[in-house]
C-alpha cells in the first residue's frame, strides 16, 4: 500500500491506495469523480486525460502514488459553480460531441492546448495537437470548431484561466 | 497490472540503494505503465525518478548541449536554449507521441529503454552524444546494443545526455498511422564536412548508421545526392505495417527529407 495525498479540484485529499492504482481509478472509485473516463486502457484514446500541475496527462498512465504532492483538475474543476468554463460552453455551443464518452478528455486536452498557444490556434494545430484523444464517433470536425471558438472567446474576454 | 510496490527515491544514490532484485526505474512510465498493465511487466518494485531534482534541467554551455535524463519531451521541444544550436532535436521530441505523452516521458527513460521504433535513440547516435550515466560516460555507439538492449549494467541509471551541436541536423520520419511511433526514421548530421546519418524504426537489432547514406551525403550535402543511393533491405525489419524493401527505401526518402530540414 502506499498513502497519497494531492489536491484535486481545489481540495486537499488523502487515503492508502494499493501500489498499482492508477490515477484514474483513484479520481474515480476514491473520489468518486467519475467524469475522467477510461476508454481504451492502453493509453491511446485520451478519454483519461486531466491535468497534474498544469500539465494535461493521461490518468490511465500514471499511477496515483506518483501524482502524490500534485495538484489535479478534472473536468469536474473546470465551471465556476454554474458558469461553463469557457471552452466546455463552446463545445455546447459548437456540439463538440455525439456520445460524449471522450469529450471530458477533448477538454481537459484543449484547456491544456489554448493555455500553450497563446498566439492562438489554427485547424491544423488543434488537429495535430488533438493526436492523443480518440472520438469513436468520428466528431472531430465539431470538437475542432468548439477548440477554435473557444480560444477566441478566451482570447477577447481575458480568461485564459490555467485550468 | 500486478500487484507492485511503490518507492519514490529522492535522489540518484537513493534509486541506486532502492533498486534490488526485480524493481524497476520508473520515469516518466510512457513504456513503462502501459506495459505493466499489459502483464506484459511484473517488477515487484518500481522506484519513481521523477522527482530527483539532479536528473532534470537543459544546460547549453556555447554549443555543448547536455540534458537531464529526467527532462520531458515537453521541455526539450519549447527549449529556446537547444533550439538555438540544434533545432532538430527540439522537432524531434515535438514528434514524440502526444501532448500528453510528451509532458510525462522523459528523454532519459526513452533511451534507457531503446525501443527499436524510438525516437531520440536517432539523434543520440547521429549526434555522436554521450550519454552519463551514475557510474560512467557511455558513447551512443556503445550504449544500444539491440533491440530494447543498452549497455546499462543492473541497476545503473542514465542521469544526462551531452552532446555538441553540429553545423547542421535535420529529423524526419515515416510515422506508423495508429501509434505514430517510427515505422523509419532518419537523423542526419553534417559537422565540419563530416555527415552521420543514424536510422530508426527500420533495422531488426534496432538504431544503426547507414553507410550508404553517409557516404553519399559526405560528397555532397543535398538530398539530390541520395537519388543513386540504394540502401540493402538486409537486415531490416519486415512485420505487417512494412516490409524489408519498403522500410529500406523510406531510410532514403526520410534521409532526403532529412537533409531538407537540416538545410532549411
Amino acid at each position: 500500500m502506499a498513502s497519497v495525498s494531492m489536491t484535486v479540484n481545489g481540495r486537499a485529499v488523502s487515503g492508502e491506495v494499493e501500489g498499482r492504482t492508477l490515477l484514474v481509478h483513484y479520481l474515480r472509485e476514491h473520489l468518486g469523480l467519475t467524469g475522467t473516463h477510461v476508454g481504451c486502457d492502453t493509453s491511446q484514446c485520451g478519454a483519461c486525460v486531466v491535468h497534474v500541475d498544469g500539465k494535461a496527462v493521461k490518468s490511465c498512465t500514471m499511477l496515483a502514488a506518483q501524482a502524490s504532492g500534485s495538484t489535479i483538475v478534472t473536468i469536474e474543476g473546470l465551471a465556476d459553480g454554474a458558469d461553463l468554463h469557457p471552452v466546455q460552453a463552446a463545445f455546447k455551443e459548437n456540439h463538440g460531441l455525439q456520445c460524449g464518452f471522450c469529450t471530458p478528455g477533448m477538454i481537459m486536452a484543449a484547456t491544456d492546448m489554448i493555455r500553450r498557444h497563446p498566439e492562438g490556434l489554427d485547424e491544423k494545430t488543434v488537429r495535430a495537437e488533438l493526436e492523443g484523444n480518440i472520438c469513436r464517433c468520428t466528431g472531430y470536425h465539431n470538437i475542432v470548431k468548439a477548440i477554435l471558438a473557444a480560444s477566441e472567446a478566451m482570447a477577447k474576454g481575458g480568461k485564459a484561466k490555467a485550468a | 497490472m500486478y500487484s507492485v510496490n511503490y518507492h519514490r527515491a529522492t535522489s540518484v544514490a537513493d534509486a541506486a540503494s532502492k533498486a534490488k532484485g526485480e524493481a524497476k526505474y520508473l520515469a516518466g512510465g510512457m513504456t513503462l505503465i502501459p506495459t505493466m498493465k499489459q502483464r506484459l511487466a511484473q517488477p515487484g518494485d518500481v522506484i519513481d525518478l521523477m522527482h530527483i531534482g539532479e536528473l532534470k534541467g537543459i544546460k547549453v554551455e556555447g554549443k555543448v548541449v547536455t540534458i537531464g535524463a529526467g527532462t520531458t519531451h515537453a521541455e526539450v521541444a519549447a527549449s529556446a536554449a537547444i533550439k538555438a544550436v540544434c533545432p532538430a532535436l527540439c522537432h524531434l521530441a515535438s514528434h514524440i507521441g502526444d501532448p500528453h505523452v510528451r509532458h510525462r516521458g522523459t528523454i532519459g527513460g526513452s533511451i534507457a529503454n531503446n525501443d527499436p521504433a524510438a525516437d531520440y535513440p536517432a539523434a543520440m547516435l547521429a549526434l555522436d552524444a554521450t550519454i552519463a550515466t551514475n557510474k560512467r560516460k557511455i558513447p551512443a555507439g556503445d550504449f544500444f546494443t539491440g533491440l530494447f538492449e543498452t549497455a546499462l549494467e543492473e541497476g545503473e541509471i542514465v542521469t544526462a545526455v551531452t552532446f555538441v551541436a553540429p553545423d547542421k541536423a535535420g529529423y524526419e520520419k515515416f510515422p506508423n498511422p495508429a501509434s505514430r511511433y517510427a515505422m523509419t526514421g532518419v537523423f542526419v548530421v553534417l559537422d565540419g564536412g563530416s555527415v552521420r546519418a543514424a536510422v530508426t524504426g527500420a533495422g531488426e537489432t534496432g538504431v544503426f548508421r547507414s553507410v550508404e547514406i553517409e557516404n553519399a551525403l559526405a560528397g555532397k550535402f543535398e538530398a539530390s545526392a541520395l537519388d543513386a543511393v540504394t540502401v540493402p533491405a538486409d537486415g531490416l525489419m519486415s512485420d505487417m505495417h512494412a516490409s524489408a524493401d519498403y522500410r529500406a527505401n523510406l531510410v532514403k526518402v526520410m534521409a532526403k527529407r532529412a537533409v531538407g530540414r537540416a538545410k532549411g
